[in-house]
């Protein structure tokens, strides 16, 4: 299965996503500077993390306005897997791909350091390899990481089922309403989160938690056929 | 706006920081009084920081080659082979003055600064640490630079994309007027695509990169260079402003444009920014260099010559570029959104000419700008050394009382409140994170080669003794790089001294500079890079001496590291490289400041032979797989080191009863040592190792169960411990807000 990365002056996590995408994948992703106007096929499309155009304007609003983003838009409407993480994250929500915003974590300190996030459905194409309920470790490193959205949107995607991941056992670092650290949208294609599974996939980075994201990213048809 | 043909008056010759014996020598060397951009140039040259004229005489005493140095001091930043084509490119810099003035920029320009250093050569940047040193904690000052310099650290290095992965942080009111912050950054470049300043070929282009000139910081360097008083606040403006977002973008410029093929010579502008910068790559490559100033990039209007030469704006580069390769690196800076714009070209008739609407501005002889610089040997005195502490001054405090306010203290408790700002895994190469003795990066994903990083000095022994302290800081950063299984490599020294005109103060810096010098060369560890700041004094005071050490090591395979924390229950536990009583130098440690107010006796004495072979014996250990936990023993001795290995764990331990006074043996800080676990299975073969080669190692107690004892004072919990431990930092800076 292939890949994309979205590149953006300012990101800094695309050589770790490549790295997880390409371990998961067996395959290089392909990365997809922000000026073009279409992404080349892939499965699955991942926008990283770091600090596009400084997030010196609201972090991701920039990014979300680039050229390449019409077409991201236009894939993520036809169902294709969009992952964002960290900026990322801020940047789909900035273009609408999902509900909510990120704001100034409430200690107003960037914040490095590992979480926990509980899994809340394993029947996604982002958690198969998980188990509902199951606890895991990640790290986080953002300063913007506060998620937020009006009562009315967060009952819609609480009982719609799209808080995917939650900072678990005490460990929401940036006071996110309800303790969401990742969200899909309605359609279930497009997740957004703040920690770095990324960072995760390897004994010596401290555990292999976060690869089985990008297992699941790539279960491909014969375990869904299955 | 100053008018280039204004009189040269004494005043401002004295406002630009120079003597009138060094203006007298501007005039014999031209000829005629200079013009205003010709002095600004010359002050940025020759002021302290750009110069090194107290500094260099005692510098030149230093090793600084080894089998596997390929560059050392004088380039951007120092340049080491780490087999494999690869070499490891690193330096430490100090941006004092300026986080003083405005922490959050200072800092975050300091960072920014030496990134630019490493990537001027063409690294990679991999890994980042800083040294910090502010005042007493009760001083009103202190939690506002402590919150700025931290938060201007991660801003720029997080945002950047650099794991900041080590360093340290102390206080002492002697940093109350004049705190230190010392970056360093390392990264990687193939062996045989190293980029140097050195300008080769005549008429070739010199062309401007990055972001554009503005009036920021302009006579920074030579504000670096002098003594703070009360209208420090007045220089707030000579302090630059970080933009690590194009610092991002200019390093992959710069990466990109280095593999295209199109540079023969690149020089980042860091202090006195184009000036530093055009003199050097001229100088250095016996050629001149014309600059027309009116084709600049500038972001505010109507900058003079003088002003545009003298600005520190930050992320800017110069380079001599291979003219039939133009548009393809124009190509490469428009993609990344950064100036490009041919700035000037190389001459052969070694002047610096300077155009700006057309006239000329300054013409100087280019070599002499740099060469003829003046160099000093500053009269020095030998500093005055406190008595050792008399045989039965054995100040006396409950031994578990005593660890519970050492490891709980500003010092010596946990700085997770500081590495928790700065994203320490980005990267995904962050094998031992913050927190330990050295951190270790892996150098390529999925490759097994790894580097280890480690800074240290320890200014009260400084103080106390400069040569011991200068041995001291050499020694700690090897002890700490071995601890991990790697071989030490080399080191970048940032050395960090009061006002050398005073002689005591050059007394300090001389026996410091001995000291390293003797130790690097004891250890074959020599110094390929390094930045020398003096004048940090305030109202006459100057802080302690401080020269920081920064250390990097190989290690071949990562995953046959050693970490500090005890790894399971039932372990025994030895101490290597100690004497038979343990040890027992308790003059000038943190138990007699912290425990009990006082800051004196001598400095601990290191053994440099004796350091090297038990160093070397620890580290085959290591590598042999044999250690389950290595940790040495420096501030707050043998209790903590021990602490500090349970609170890593969760695991207790059982320390015997030692032969000597408690006191002595668990709080002194005598070098060399170090505290390792192994399976009580093994110990008698390590044990049989030691004594063939000759090295200390004694039994000292076992791991197990959830306290720490030792000897006869009350069980601590490791928990209780470890709360007392992360305590301080936060609840210190929440007072703040």
């Amino acid at each position: 299965m292939k890949s994309a990365i979205i590149l953006f002056p300012g990101l800094n996590r695309e050589r770790d996503m490549a790295t997880a995408l390409r371990r998961a994948s067996g395959h290089e992703p392909a990365m997809v500077w922000h000026t073009e106007s279409e992404i080349p096929a892939a499965d699955v499309i991942v926008v990283p993390g770091g600090f596009s155009y400084g997030d010196y304007l609201r972090c991701g609003a920039i990014a979300a306005r680039s050229p390449i983003m019409a077409d991201l838009v236009r894939k993520a409407a036809a169902g294709v897997t969009v992952l964002g993480v960290c900026n990322g994250f801020q940047i789909l929500t900035e273009a609408g791909l999902l509900p909510g915003a990120l704001m100034r974590n409430a200690g107003l300190k960037f914040v490095c350091r590992e979480v926990r996030l509980q899994v809340e459905r394993a029947d996604t194409r982002f958690t198969s390899r998980y188990a509902k309920g199951e606890v895991f470790r990640t790290p986080v490193a953002h300063g913007d990481g506060n998620y937020f959205a009006d009562p009315e949107t967060l009952a819609r995607i609480e009982g719609e089922g799209q808080v995917l991941l939650r900072y678990a056992d005490g460990t929401n670092c940036n006071g996110s309403v309800n303790d969401i650290a990742g969200v899909l949208n309605p359609a279930g294609n497009v997740l957004g989160m703040m920690p770095h599974p990324e960072n995760m996939i390897d004994p010596l980075q401290g555990g292999t938690d976060g690869f089985r994201l990008f297992q699941s990213l790539f279960a491909g048809d014969a375990e869904k056929a299955a | 706006m100053i008018p280039n043909e204004i009189a040269i008056t004494p005043e401002l010759v004295a406002d630009h920081g120079l003597k009138p014996e060094e203006y007298q020598k501007i005039l014999d060397l031209i000829g005629r009084e200079p013009s205003i951009t010709e002095l600004g140039i010359f002050s940025a040259m020759w002021n302290e920081h750009c110069s090194y004229k107290s500094s260099k005489k005692w510098l030149k005493t230093l090793p600084i080659s080894g089998p596997r140095v390929i560059q050392g001091p004088g380039e951007n930043a120092g340049v080491v082979d780490i087999g494999d084509g690869q070499a490891v490119v690193f330096k430490m810099e100090s941006h004092n003055h300026p986080s003083y003035i405005e922490p959050y920029q200072g800092a975050a320009t300091g960072v920014g600064g030496i990134l630019r250093d490493v990537f001027t050569m063409g690294a990679r940047p991999i890994a980042a640490m800083n040294a910090l040193r502010f005042g007493d904690p009760e001083h009103p000052k202190t939690r506002h630079l402590v919150s700025g310099v931290v938060a201007g650290i991660g801003g720029y290095g997080n945002s950047f994309g650099v794991p900041t992965v080590g360093g340290e942080v102390n206080f002492h009111r002697r940093y109350n007027g004049n705190i230190l912050v010392n970056a360093f950054a390392a990264g990687i470049a193939e062996t045989d695509k190293i980029f140097y300043s050195k300008a080769e070929g005549v008429g070739l282009p010199v062309v401007y990169l990055g972001a554009k000139t503005g009036r920021d910081g302009v006579g920074g360097a030579t504000m670096a260079s002098a003594e703070f008083d009360e209208k420090i606040e007045e220089k707030r403006p000579t302090v630059q402003v970080g933009d690590p977002f194009t610092e991002k973008c200019l390093l992959e410029a710069c990466l990109e444009l280095m593999a295209s093929g199109a540079v023969i010579a690149i020089q980042d502008m860091g202090a006195a920014g184009l000036t530093c910068s055009a003199v050097e790559m001229g100088a250095k490559g016996d050629l001149g260099i014309r600059l027309d100033l009116d084709r600049v990039p500038c972001r505010e209007e109507a900058m003079t010559a003088y002003e545009m030469m003298l600005s520190e704006s930050q992320e800017r580069m110069l380079m001599v570029l291979d003219p039939a390769k133009e548009d393809v690196a124009r190509a490469i800076f428009d993609k990344w959104g950064l100036d490009f714009a041919v700035v000037g070209e190389t001459t052969d008739d070694l002047r610096f000419l300077i155009l700006r609407h057309g006239e000329t501005v300054a013409d100087l002889p280019i070599k002499e700008l740099g060469d003829e610089a003046p160099e000093y040997d500053r009269p020095w005195i030998e500093p005055a050394r406190p008595a050792p502490l008399a045989e039965n001054d054995i100040p006396q405090a409950d031994i578990a009382e005593a660890l519970m306010t050492l490891i709980g203290s500003p010092d010596l408790s946990s700085r997770r409140w500081v590495w928790e700002q700065y994203d320490h895994l980005i990267l995904g190469n962050t094998v031992q994170r913050p927190g330990g003795d050295a951190a270790v990066v892996r150098v390529d994903e999925g490759k097994p080669k790894g580097l280890a990083f480690a800074a240290d000095v320890t200014p009260r022994y400084c103080l106390a003794d400069p040569f011991e302290g200068g041995k001291q800081a050499v020694a700690e950063v090897w002890r700490n790089l071995t601890c991990t299984g790697a071989e030490p490599l080399a080191i970048t020294d940032n050395l960090n001294f009061g006002n050398p005109e005073k002689p005591e103060i050059m007394g300090q810096f001389v026996r410091a500079v001995q000291g390293i010098g003797e130790a690097c060369k004891a250890l074959d560890f020599p110094v390929v890079s390094g930045n020398v700041s003096l004048y940090n004094e305030t109202h006459g005071e100057a802080i302690m001496p401080t020269p920081a050490i920064a250390g990097v090591g190989l290690v071949p395979d990562v995953t046959k590291t050693a970490r500090a924390a005890f790894s399971g229950n039932d372990e025994a536990i030895l101490l290597a490289g100690a004497p038979a009583d343990w040890g027992g130098h308790l003059g000038q440690s943190l138990y007699l400041r912290e425990v009990h107010g006082r800051e004196d006796g001598s400095a601990p004495h290191v053994d440099l032979t004796a350091e090297r072979r038990t160093g070397d014996f620890i580290r085959a250990l290591v590598r042999d797989g044999k250690l389950t936990a290595v940790h040495d023993c420096s501030d707050g001795g043998l209790a903590v080191t021990l602490a500090e290995m349970a609170m890593a764990s969760g695991i207790g331990a059982k320390i015997e009863t030692p032969p000597v006074d408690p006191v002595c043996a668990f709080f002194g800080e005598d070098q060399g040592r170090y505290v390792v676990t192994l399976p009580e299975s093994a110990v008698a073969g390590v044990m049989a190792a030691a004594k063939d080669a000759g090295v200390a190692l004694l039994r000292i107690g076992t791991t197990g169960g959830d306290a720490l004892e030792l000897g006869a004072a009350g069980p601590l919990k490791v928990a209780s411990l470890a709360a007392r431990h992360e305590a301080w930092f936060p609840a210190y800076m929440r007072a703040v807000q």
